[in-house]
């Protein structure tokens, strides 16, 4: 029996540790699937992390290390190359790796930090040809940071997430020409300041409300059309148009990585695609805590260590049998609000909750009802997809609430 | 070097030949193009093995689809290649559609094709409840298997190679000379073989590789079955391989589980002219959509995985053209669907007519028919995973997290036969990059694997062979600069 097993090593699970060892649990496990902890942040050689954290601009491996650093001063194990194969229903968890073979181990709580995948080019059905020089923005960024290989030289990116808008300096400054960046939203779903530092910076076009609809060459890409949508985002036929390339990077978004969490029946939420939480961070089966991208996808990594801490915490209350559970009150969104986390609050205290809105609204006003009673509205002069939004609900504002609800409205 | 039989073309039917003649004394080539076997249509198809009801009585086609399906369970048994008899089901929605059945049904009892039956709305929705409701009736085929097709291949010809046949790769027949009682094999870099024997098993190319021997009256055009392979969460959708009442174009848009818990969503069915274009199109696939949702329901698109298309290698007689134009040179041709069902009776078929122009069968005595499951290790159970790892740390490193596939089953890919030697060949061996994520994560430790294994440099590995390289070039860091 080992008390608390975290499954992942990258900052989530680093933080989730190190906070539950600071609320007094020794007997921690860390389980991570890749030779190194630090997660998707080896790979993030740019700087922007840390500055709500730290207050300073760091690199994602700088901001890995100041916790890894952490984990290693309190000497809380970890095993590397370990996947973690299975959980089940009674948090026995079955992983396997070189040394140990596979082996099982039975935990009183457990924190999932699996984080998220990339959407790969089969889950969009664009047609067109099978050829080398399709990748992932993030495969991409593992070749040239990690592997310090070019995947190519001639490159179009599709989708505006963060991801690949850094691939679009990474690869410019790699001296290879980035002919566009097409999203298929009228809006791009990446970071504001990434839109200009990596983009305008370079003089590298955002095609919004465009997509590329065919990929050509047999062996290797030669090529993509690309089209103009309308606004249900059906390719305009007149639109079309062929640029000559070698390389098509793709950055459509990111899936929380959620195999396990669903293998052990844990309710899912359908807009998140991470499990269904309440404040303290408990998935569906108590003593089951999830944190960082597996949650949700954050664009701040400031916020997955905020996150973790919450579930660490609250994973080392849980062990103690002092986790409250004392109200249920769901959270209700109305659309235009895409989501929040927590889905649940369970104990009446100041909760902080975060949300993301489904398209960009400018002067919008955020409000949280209790029944038909407002409890909290706050305005906000512009509100995008690409940036998570956080409000902060004081313990008076939730005194008689039994079930809320979130909503927006354009002023 | 001097061969006894040269087969053109390392697809199914060339790999099941090669295999069935390593069982005689015999010196083998097998000669493909591509630098993998398994590149043409065998890899891209419905991996159906048919009952039998489909094909015209009395034709090639029926007659070795039946036997051939016979012959398929133990032959992918002795290989170690996953089959599983799930049954066919032939849906239909109207009363022309009922008569249709109950044709398909009298045809297939002509066939041979056994345990057949017509099953009234009720008794289809209890055995398929996601069946459209506005289904009437069903032809129930129970002998109707799936098969994992490019597994049987790459398996055939690797026991081929076990039991000594040669395997040449990159080997593109560009001209074929009669000298004396032998051929000259000749390839497109200037490779040569010579063989007392030849078979054209070249797929869609095979009428041009019939005319390098003289041979013209064979015509193969192309017709392109798009296809949408959906997650393992959708697997479970329908048990059964469901098909709609066919139509001249084929046998329609079909909805059927994969040996590896997959959905499989197509054909589409298109003639088109370039024998090359294996693209999918935005209609094809759309196409497909539409069709699948109108027979079955609970097909949830946000469960795609990947979407690709095979060519079929449509002759110009209707039936499969097994011929011989000149004595010991044969054709097989126009192997279009029930090719791959056929497959095992195709190749006794032909090993008779070589038999019959006076190629010595002679028993080899150290033949094994049994090659190793290349997904051993995946199916084995705890302890005997753990043994395994103990004894080669490798097998106890996942690389591939979405199929779960270790280092030590990728390093053995490469060293198996027919060896892996690039991204694609490790992933039909052991679905690494199969899975959800398509090798995004995967896909840089695989090539380093391979470049280790093949003793390459990393940047020269390729997706597929020939020009699919991955890199183009070093950072400005690795180069120095
Ligand atoms: C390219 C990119 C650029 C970014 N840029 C910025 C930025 O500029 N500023 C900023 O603040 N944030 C940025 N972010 C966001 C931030 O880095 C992430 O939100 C953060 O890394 C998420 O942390 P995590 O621990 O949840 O996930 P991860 O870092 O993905 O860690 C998850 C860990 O779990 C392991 N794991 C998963 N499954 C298993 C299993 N079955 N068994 C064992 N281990 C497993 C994985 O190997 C991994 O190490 C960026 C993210 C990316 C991808
Ligand atoms: C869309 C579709 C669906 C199908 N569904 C089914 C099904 O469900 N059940 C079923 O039984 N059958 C099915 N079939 C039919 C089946 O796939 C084929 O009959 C079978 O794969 C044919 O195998 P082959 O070896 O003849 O051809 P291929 O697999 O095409 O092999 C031919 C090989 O020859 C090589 N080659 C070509 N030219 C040369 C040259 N000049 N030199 C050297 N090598 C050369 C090619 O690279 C290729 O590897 C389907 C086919 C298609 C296209």
């Amino acid at each position: 029996m080992t008390e608390l097993v975290i499954i992942g090593g990258g900052p989530a699970g680093m933080s989730a540790a190190i906070a539950a060892y600071e609320n007094g649990i020794r007997d921690i496990l860390i389980l991570e699937r890749d030779e190194r902890l630090g997660g998707i942040l080896q790979q993030c050689i740019h700087n922007g992390f840390g500055l709500h954290r730290f207050g300073e601009e760091l690199t994602g491996p700088e901001y890995a290390w100041r916790y890894e650093e952490r984990v290693r001063e309190l000497s809380i194990p970890f095993k590397l190359n370990t996947m973690v194969l299975d959980i089940s229903e009674d948090k026995v968890i079955t992983a396997a790796n070189p040394t140990d073979g596979i082996f099982r181990i039975q935990a009183k709580a457990v924190i999932l930090a699996m984080g998220c995948r990339e959407r790969s080019r089969g889950a969009l059905n664009i047609s067109g040809t099978r050829p080398a020089g399709v990748y992932s923005a993030g495969t991409a960024q593992k070749l040239v940071n990690m592997k310090g290989f070019m995947p190519g030289k001639k490159v179009v990116i599709l989708g505006s997430g963060d991801i690949g808008l850094i691939m679009a300096r990474r690869m410019s400054l790699e001296g290879a020409e980035v002919k566009a960046v097409c999203e298929l939203m009228p809006y791009s779903g990446g970071l504001a300041r990434n839109i200009e530092q990596c983009l305008n910076d370079f003089n590298i076009p955002l095609l919004l409300s465009h997509t590329v609809v065919k990929i050509h060459g047999k062996k290797r890409v030669e090529g993509v059309t690309i089209a103009k949508v309308d606004d249900k985002g059906k390719p305009i036929e007149e639109t079309r148009q062929f640029i000559e390339c070698d390389t098509l990077l793709l950055s459509v978004g990111l899936i929380p990585e959620n195999e396990l969490t669903k293998s052990a029946g844990i309710d899912i939420n359908k807009i998140t695609n991470g499990a269904s939480v309440t404040q303290s961070r408990e998935t569906s089966i108590p003593g089951v805590f999830a944190c960082g991208n597996v949650l949700h996808v954050h664009d701040l990594v400031d916020y997955v260590s905020e996150e973790a801490e919450i579930a660490g915490k609250n994973a080392a209350l849980y062990i103690n049998g002092e986790l409250k559970n004392e109200v249920d009150i769901p959270i209700d969104t109305d659309g235009k609000v895409r989501y929040t986390v927590p889905q649940r609050i369970t104990e009446k205290k100041d909760t902080k909750v975060f949300f993301r809105v489904a398209n960009v609204y400018e002067n919008a006003e955020i409000k949280v009802y209790s029944g038909d009673e407002v409890i909290f509205k706050t305005r906000k002069p512009k509100v995008a997809p690409g940036e998570m939004q956080c409000i902060t609900l004081k313990e008076q504002q939730l005194e008689n609430a039994e079930k809320l609800s979130i909503g927006l409205e354009v002023l | 070097m001097m061969y006894d039989v040269a087969i053109i073309g390392g697809g199914v039917v060339g790999g099941m030949l090669a295999r069935t003649l390593s069982s005689y004394k015999l010196k083998i080539c097998i000669l493909e193009k591509e630098n993998d076997v398994a590149m043409g249509a065998s890899k891209a198809n419905s991996a159906i093995v048919h009952a039998g009801f489909d094909a015209e009585p009395g034709t090639l086609k029926a007659k070795l689809n039946v036997k051939g399906s016979e012959m398929m369970e133990r032959t992918a048994k002795e290989l170690g290649v996953k089959y599983k008899r799930n049954g066919s089901l032939v849906v239909g929605f109207s009363d022309e559609d009922k008569k249709r059945i109950e044709e398909l049904h009298d045809r297939g009892v002509k066939n041979g094709v056994r345990e057949l039956s017509i099953l009234d709305s009720e008794e289809l929705h209890t055995l398929e409840p996601n069946i459209s409701p506005d289904a009437i009736c069903a032809l129930n085929a129970p002998t109707g298997a799936i098969i994992c097709p490019y597994e049987l291949t790459i398996a055939a010809i690797g026991n081929a190679m076990d039991n000594g046949a040669d395997l040449k790769v990159n080997f593109e027949v560009s001209e074929i000379n009669k000298i004396g009682a032998e051929f000259e094999i000749i390839s497109s870099n200037g490779d040569r073989i010579n063989a007392e024997y030849v078979v054209n098993a070249a797929g869609i190319n095979a009428d041009d590789v019939a005319a390098m021997a003289g041979e013209t009256d064979i015509k193969i055009h192309p017709r392109r079955g798009e296809y949408i392979l959906l997650d393992k969460t959708s697997g479970g959708v329908v048990s059964h391989t469901i098909f709609r009442t066919p139509s001249t174009m084929g046998k329609g848009i079909l909805v059927t589980p994969t040996v590896d818990g997959n959905l499989l969503l197509g054909p589409t069915a298109e003639d088109v002219e370039d024998k090359n274009d294996t693209s999918t199109t935005a209609d094809g696939l759309s196409n497909v959509l539409t069709r699948c949702t109108e027979t079955t329901n609970g097909i949830n698109l946000r469960d795609t995985i990947t979407s690709f298309c095979g060519l079929r290698a449509v002759g110009n007689t209707g039936d499969f053209i097994i011929n011989s134009p000149q004595e010991h040179f044969i054709n097989a041709a126009g192997i279009e669907s029930p090719g791959l069902s056929a497959s095992p009776a195709i190749a006794e078929y032909i090993i008779e007519m070589l038999n019959n122009q006076g190629l010595e069968l002679v028993k080899n005595e150290n033949y094994n028919p049994i090659r190793k499951p290349a997904h051993y290790f995946r199916e084995a159970s705890v302890a005997e995973k753990n043994r395994i790892i103990a004894e080669d740390r490798t097998y106890g490193r996942i690389i591939c997290r979405c199929e779960g596939v270790s280092e030590g089953e990728i390093r053995e890919a490469i060293r198996t036969n027919p060896p892996a030697r690039d991204l694609d060949g490790v992933k039909r061996r052991t679905r690494a990059q199969m899975g959800r994520c398509q090798g995004g994560f995967c896909m840089p430790y695989i090539t380093g694997i391979l470049a280790e294994e093949l003793g390459v440099p990393y940047e020269s590995i390729t997706k597929n062979g020939g020009s699919s390289k991955l890199m183009t070039g070093k950072t400005k860091e690795e180069q120095g600069i």
